[in-house]
């Protein structure tokens, strides 16, 4: 109990400190042109969540599927690792491309309206 | 994203004694300059960096070599077995050819990766053009020692897939798919350093101390993994492009 307390306090002076930058913002700058900026950020935050999700649960379901036939058939552990590995990449890149998407959208903000 | 970037001093100082020279020779060929005085963007100077790095090290270190190996050789022996090994495993007997272009690229992207993480360097593989570079000259040599190995022909007969009657909808998916391996290994590479570079920076600007480094670490393995997918991927696609008709 003591144990997890302590980490918890750990945990909110950690949030606490993240959160000092959010104090430092400055007042939003074209009014218009500020609900376009917040969707964006909205829309790469939302891109990047719902690729990393599913590319972790395809990631998982490869990972454990590959272990089920290890374990059956010690035998063939390099070619299935072989072959998960590839798998892992492939479905990597994806979420990959993803990522460098939601970067692209808010990259594209900042240097517009900053 | 141009104010997120500060200068480096090695860059500058590179920019202080080529950029000049390097600027006029290019206007003497007609290429117009537009910042003179800083030329040389910073992937350039840093890949130079890694490929004299590169030189130097592995060139001084292969020039002494002994039948009973130091510790040191015996080290580097790992290394170049390690890509052997990989080689062996996914082409066969005859992939031992192809050795000097996995190992230079898996080196080179290797210490790329690995050179963000000292202050005052920056990785190249972070910058789009060095990691299409890379993934280009893994293209065009698939190709070309496809086309080697098996003669122009068979090997465009390569495309059209097993069954004639499927060959025109084959053929566009096929050079498609070809089209999209460079773009995949380029972008894949760029995006993981890229991202990773910033996520520390991020980090770094909310908390200065101490909390970037469980990342660095984890930058570490990535560098390592994203090496060994890039040669990886490298390796299948020699291995696809000189395998021969009857093996599948």
């Amino acid at each position: 109990m003591k144990n997890n307390l302590k980490f918890f306090g750990l945990l909110f002076l950690f949030l606490l400190l993240s959160s000092v930058p959010l104090l430092a913002q400055e007042a939003p700058f074209n009014a218009d042109k500020a609900s376009l900026y917040k969707l964006s950020i909205i829309v790469g935050g939302a891109i990047i969540t719902f690729a990393s999700a599913a590319g972790a649960y395809c990631q998982a379901k490869a990972i454990s599927s590959a272990c089920e036939g290890i374990s059956r058939n010690p035998g063939s552990g390099p070619h299935i690792r072989f072959l998960l590995i590839f798998g892992l990449v492939l479905i990597e890149t994806l979420v990959i491309y993803a990522l460098l998407i939601t970067f692209i959208i808010l990259m594209v903000q900042w240097g517009k309206y900053a | 994203m141009e104010e997120l970037e500060h200068s480096l001093f090695l860059v500058d100082l590179f920019n202080k004694i080529f950029s000049r020279p390097l600027s006029s020779l290019l206007v003497l060929i007609g290429i117009e300059v537009k910042n003179p005085e800083h030329l040389i963007p910073d992937h350039v100077v840093m890949s130079l960096m890694v490929m004299i790095f590169l030189i130097l090290f592995f060139g001084i270190s292969s020039r002494k070599l002994q039948i009973i190996p130091s510790k040191f050789q015996s080290i580097l022996e790992l290394i170049i077995q390690g890509f052997e090994n990989l080689l062996l495993e996914i082409i066969g007997e005859a992939g031992k050819k192809y050795l000097p272009l996995i190992g230079t690229i898996g080196l080179f992207i290797f210490f790329c990766n690995i050179l963000g993480l000292i202050p005052g360097f920056m990785s190249p593989t972070s910058k789009l053009n060095v990691t299409l570079g890379c993934a280009l000259v893994v293209f065009v040599y698939y190709h070309w020692q496809g086309i080697k190995s098996q003669g122009p022909l068979k090997y465009l007969k390569h495309f059209t897939g097993p069954i004639p009657l499927l060959a025109p909808l084959l053929l566009p998916i096929e050079i498609i798919s070809h089209f999209a391996r460079p773009l995949s290994l380029s972008l894949r590479l760029f995006g993981n350093i890229f991202a990773e570079e910033m996520l520390i920076v991020v980090i770094v600007s909310i908390i200065p101390f101490l909390v970037p480094l469980p990342f660095m670490v984890v930058a570490i393995f990535t560098a390592t993994i994203q090496t060994f997918v890039f040669v990886l991927l490298s390796c299948i696609y020699i291995g696809g492009a000189i395998a021969h008709e009857e093996e599948h």
